[in-house]
């Protein structure tokens, strides 16, 4: 049952980011052309949501779903990781289209080809851990 | 019913997008899609060699079944809720795409140039869907976040980290947009 509610709420994620196309490889390109407002309209609405809500969490003190305080997880120290890091994932996002969610919602939809990229995404997810010790962060 | 098979606007998609973010965070989650791709590495034993992967996977293990969800929406979607009015991108975009020999949308999601069934027969175009995964696997973990864990978690709640990861992510995609994809293609 624990299970269940995490498979609803990715369910409804799944549809929204393919109804709103930004599963899209056409959607990525446009938007990188800056020939359409989509893409930035639908990331714009989502931090605003997102801001008002974490916010109200904030100064009600909201509890979770077990009662516990809702703590917002702090992100690791550090400059070039981020930097670098986002260029990279910059280049694949645009290449292929795809970030990680919707890596997997195109394979749940069919597109067998998208299992190329799956592999290459584990495999550069193992060249990290590999060569982690040895990247400036 | 043409609200079920149209092109869901970006207001209704983006408020969609934070309250599923909000949801995972009531259940006492964060929103990160790209931490799966280190649990599925980690799943495979790979954590007795490399420490990267040596960590509790199982505590991940709700996120795994929120991409499952995923998946089940991707289909549902795709098969039960599309037509052909759908992907209705800029005209200009299109004119740059033929120049490029991509074909247009005409209500499909994917370009057949780069995910018809046809590119397992083209080493060339196996090529770049791996080498443009390993771009995302590697660059996602290094930055420890993708759109949804930086742009959307990280931004909502003012993380300045974030903040240099979601410039990062514009800086390569716009690199690859004008400068690499028209060498590939």
């Amino acid at each position: 049952m624990k299970a269940l509610k995490y498979i609803f709420i990715g369910f409804i994620f799944g549809i929204v980011l393919t109804k709103s196309e930004a599963v899209s490889w056409y959607r990525i390109y446009e938007m990188f052309q800056f020939q359409s407002f989509h893409m930035y309209g639908i990331i714009m609405v989502a931090i605003v949501t997102g801001v008002i809500g974490i916010q109200i969490i904030k100064w009600k003190h909201l509890k979770d779903i077990k009662g516990l305080p809702i703590e917002i997880i702090a992100k690791e120290p550090g400059s070039t990781r981020f930097w670098v890091g986002g260029i990279f994932f910059g280049l694949g996002w645009a290449l292929v289209g795809a970030c990680p969610g919707p890596i997997f919602i195109l394979l749940g939809a069919g597109f067998l080809p998208v299992i190329m990229v799956l592999f290459g995404a584990l495999f550069g997810t193992f060249l990290y851990g590999a060569f982690k010790e040895k990247l400036p962060h | 019913m043409d609200l079920i098979f149209q092109t869901w606007p970006w207001y209704v998609s983006g408020f969609l997008i934070g309250m599923v973010m909000l949801c995972l965070i009531y259940f006492g989650k964060t929103f990160g899609m790209s931490t799966n791709l280190r649990s599925l590495c980690a799943m495979t034993g790979l954590g007795k060699k490399i420490g990267f992967f040596d960590f509790d996977w199982k505590s991940q293990r709700w996120n795994l079944f929120v991409v499952l969800g995923a998946m089940f929406g991707g289909f549902v979607a795709v098969h039960f809720m599309s037509n052909i009015s759908n992907v209705a991108i800029n005209p200009d975009t299109i004119a740059k795409l033929a120049q490029l020999g991509i074909d247009a949308p005409n209500g499909k999601l994917l370009p057949d140039a780069l995910f018809g069934n046809e590119i397992f027969q083209s080493p060339k175009m196996i090529l770049i869907l791996i080498i443009g995964g390993i771009l995302i696997g590697f660059g996602t973990r290094y930055a420890s976040g993708c759109t949804s864990g930086h742009a959307i978690y990280g931004l909502s709640s003012f993380q300045f980290q974030s903040l240099k990861a979601v410039i990062g992510f514009f800086i390569g995609g716009l690199i690859m947009t004008h400068f690499i994809l028209p060498l590939i293609f």
